[in-house]
């Protein structure tokens, strides 16, 4: 099976772009669903009640359905109420929705973590909330949950492919287009498997590395 | 303007239904596949042969280094051209979130089956089990207590992927949603009804979780 | 009458690191070994080199005759007639007690329920335990599960029954009960391998004693030869840290086991 290496080799400029658009909506998407998260964090653990019960269901809502749908729902409904969105946008606000909740559980679980005794130790010195916050439940529970976290940021990386259906032009998207265009198919496939492998995979094995370094069980002690 | 929406969702009920019979027959065959697959997987990456481990673990970084919807592509597209075999969009859907699944159930096979003491496999050795009844009376029935809640998440997410399935063009139900929508332009109440659908599917499946994690780690 | 089991010029390496060193031992059917030594010092790996659970590297190891050392050994077979009892017992916790003694002989070796489950409870009342026959082991306590795991390798219906440290991780009070069971086995004639720290029980239950250090056997003797009169020095070391056995030969160790 010989490929036509010129073509590809011309191919290249669209889809360096296409990656940056990638990495764009990825890295824009981690850093917004972080705040979220982080937000949501805060709350949880001070646990204002009202507010609490909105956070647990906001994540439920956007852990139990599909990208997909929230994209659609963001991209093609919305207009019907008057709200027209870019791709790109509505790219950013449902990865966003979807990445804070999973964020949200991510750091849910580190805080949890956190002894009970290290609040009330950190309260009987006088420290106040925004300090408890910053100086001693952060800490601990990002350590906890840096693998989690750093999973779920290669997760939101690798969904964005997703965003493709409405035409943002990342790397999925720019390779549909070009097989449409010139039907070099099987070149254009075996692009977009090199990227993703080297894209991905390092950040994968990155992540073994980090699991294994921070020896956490998953099942039983 | 209410009254008509649910009159419109009750006249496409017949469409939408077998829309979402093909979403759910996707999910449902893939999650069977996915967990007898995985349960092999995980049994033979704890038999720590070491040419098998390193095939087994390429297959696991292969679908975990290219995202779902590539696969999808890869073999909607490719498959005519590798093999010149044409397979319809409803195969290919269930061949990538079964080979996808099956990786990531077997991860978690694995970690529940590496997580129980080793002396039980040596236990079971000293009475003269083979491979095979060792797993099965001993290791297996204790690994999968542990498994259970976070396969169940597995499921879930097999059951939200399987909505991308419409990108290759497999009539489900949001293919369907799109031919009404675009027939009566009441995008808001199909959109939010596909939403509530695949909520009320997984959000059981999602606390039926935690409710049996927590039950069972306290055993 | 050639060694039940001989062990010969028996050499096994972790890595670098030589933990068997030409290992020379027979024990003949019928004996109780029991096999002394500082923590490291290759005992427990020695036991289990004996039913496949750790690989040799050179020398040879015969049991009835037939070497084991060998590619084609079948250990499935070799391991229904030496039994191993472990010091974390490791009962299967998902079976009850009754369904943990019948796996081995309904499932391996595809005996008759009736005359497997007479055999499982007959063994059951002599160990005191036949009313926990349908209890799960997370009910019993550690001296119950043991004696449990005993009468587990007991119904394979082993010629050697190996010991590693059975009574290391129990709580002081049960730890006769166990003792008690073994020095029953003792009696009857089994042959028996046993790695330990309690020399009281040593004392009184070994024909022979192995003292080993660093991977080699150092001396071999009776146990009352061994205890008021170690040959070499690296034992007289030992037994110093156990002085209060070695230095009051007046009391009889005998006295201290009620019989069984």
């Amino acid at each position: 099976m010989t490929l036509d290496y010129a073509f590809i080799l011309s191919t290249l400029p669209a889809f360096f772009k296409a990656v940056g658009v990638t990495l764009q909506v990825g890295l824009i998407a981690i850093a917004t669903s972080l705040l979220v998260a982080l937000l949501n964090a805060t709350i949880l653990v001070f646990r204002t009640p009202y507010l609490q019960k909105l956070v647990g269901f906001y994540v439920e809502l956007a852990r139990n359905t599909p990208l997909l749908i929230q994209l659609f729902f963001v991209y093609f409904a919305l207009p019907a109420v008057g709200i027209q969105v870019s791709g790109f946008t509505a790219a950013i606000i449902t990865m966003t929705f979807l990445g804070g909740a999973y964020l949200t559980e991510v750091l849910r679980a580190g805080v949890d973590a956190v002894p009970q005794a290290q609040l009330e130790s950190g309260r009987s010195i006088g420290l106040s909330h925004g300090q408890l916050l910053r100086y001693v439940i952060l800490p601990q529970a990002g350590i906890l949950s840096l693998p989690s976290l750093f999973a779920n940021f290669i997760f939101l990386l690798k969904e964005t492919t997703v965003v493709s259906a409405v035409a943002v032009p990342e790397i999925l998207y720019t390779t549909k287009s070009y097989i449409a265009l010139y039907y070099k198919t099987y070149e254009m496939l075996a692009v977009l498997t090199l990227i993703c492998v080297l894209l991905f995979l390092p950040l994968s094995l990155l992540l073994s590395r980090l699991e294994r370094r921070l020896q956490h069980g998953q099942f039983g002690s | 303007m209410a009254s008509s929406g649910l009159e419109l969702l009750w006249v496409s009920l017949p469409q939408l239904a077998k829309g979402a019979g093909q979403t759910l027959s996707i999910s449902f065959l893939s999650i069977a596949i996915s967990t007898i697959g995985g349960v092999f997987y995980g049994v033979l990456r704890t038999l720590n042969v070491t040419w098998l481990n390193a095939i087994l673990r390429i297959y696991l970084e292969l679908f975990r280094a290219i995202p779902v919807l590539v696969w999808l592509y890869l073999l909607f597209f490719g498959l005519p051209i590798f093999f010149g075999l044409s397979l319809p969009s409803f195969w290919c859907a269930v061949l990538v979130l079964s080979l996808w699944g099956a990786s990531e159930v077997g991860e978690v096979a694995r970690g529940a089956l590496h997580s129980l003491p080793r002396g039980q496999r040596e236990a079971g050795l000293s009475i003269g089990l083979n491979a095979a009844q060792l797993y099965g009376y001993v290791l297996l029935p204790q690994a999968l207590k542990r498994m259970t809640p976070p396969t169940i998440n597995v499921y879930t997410r097999i059951i939200k992927t399987s909505s991308l399935a419409v990108l290759i063009g497999v009539v489900d139900v949001i293919k369907v949603g799109q031919q009404i929508i675009e027939r009566t332009y009441e995008s808001v109440l199909i959109y939010g009804a596909l939403f509530l659908f695949f909520f009320f599917i997984c959000y059981p499946l999602s606390a039926a979780s935690r409710v049996l994690e927590r039950r069972w780690t306290q055993a | 009458m050639s060694a039940l089991i001989e062990f010969h010029g028996f050499n096994k390496f972790y890595g670098a690191q030589q933990v068997l060193d030409g290992i020379d031992l027979q024990v003949q059917s019928g004996e109780v070994v029991v096999i002394l030594g500082p923590s490291g010092c290759g005992k427990s790996t020695l036991l289990r080199c004996l039913n496949g659970l750790e690989e040799a590297h050179s020398g040879s190891l015969k049991f009835l005759d037939r070497e084991l050392l060998d590619k084609a050994t079948d250990w499935r077979e070799i391991r229904q007639q030496i039994g191993m009892v472990f010091q974390s017992y490791h009962l299967f916790p998902h079976m009850s007690v009754l369904d943990n003694l019948l796996l081995g002989p309904l499932k391996v070796q595809k005996r008759q329920r009736r005359e497997a489950q007479q055999q499982a409870e007959a063994l059951l009342e002599r160990v005191g335990l036949l009313d926990k026959r349908d209890a799960f082991p997370r009910q019993l306590s550690g001296g119950q599960q043991q004696r449990i795991a005993i009468v587990r390798s007991l119904c394979m219906n082993p010629r050697v029954m190996l010991f590693d440290e059975v009574t290391a991780a129990l709580d002081p009070e049960m730890v006769k009960e166990v003792l008690q069971v073994i020095q029953g086995l003792a009696r009857e004639g089994m042959t028996l391998l046993i790695v330990t720290h309690e020399m009281a029980f040593a004392r009184a239950v070994a024909d022979r004693i192995v003292f080993m250090d660093a991977g080699r056997i150092l001396e071999q003797s009776p146990p009352e030869i061994f205890f008021t009169n170690p040959q070499t020095a690296r034992a007289q070391q030992f037994l110093e840290k156990f002085s209060f056995v070695a230095t009051s030969p007046e009391t009889n160790p005998k006295k201290e086991l009620e019989p069984l």
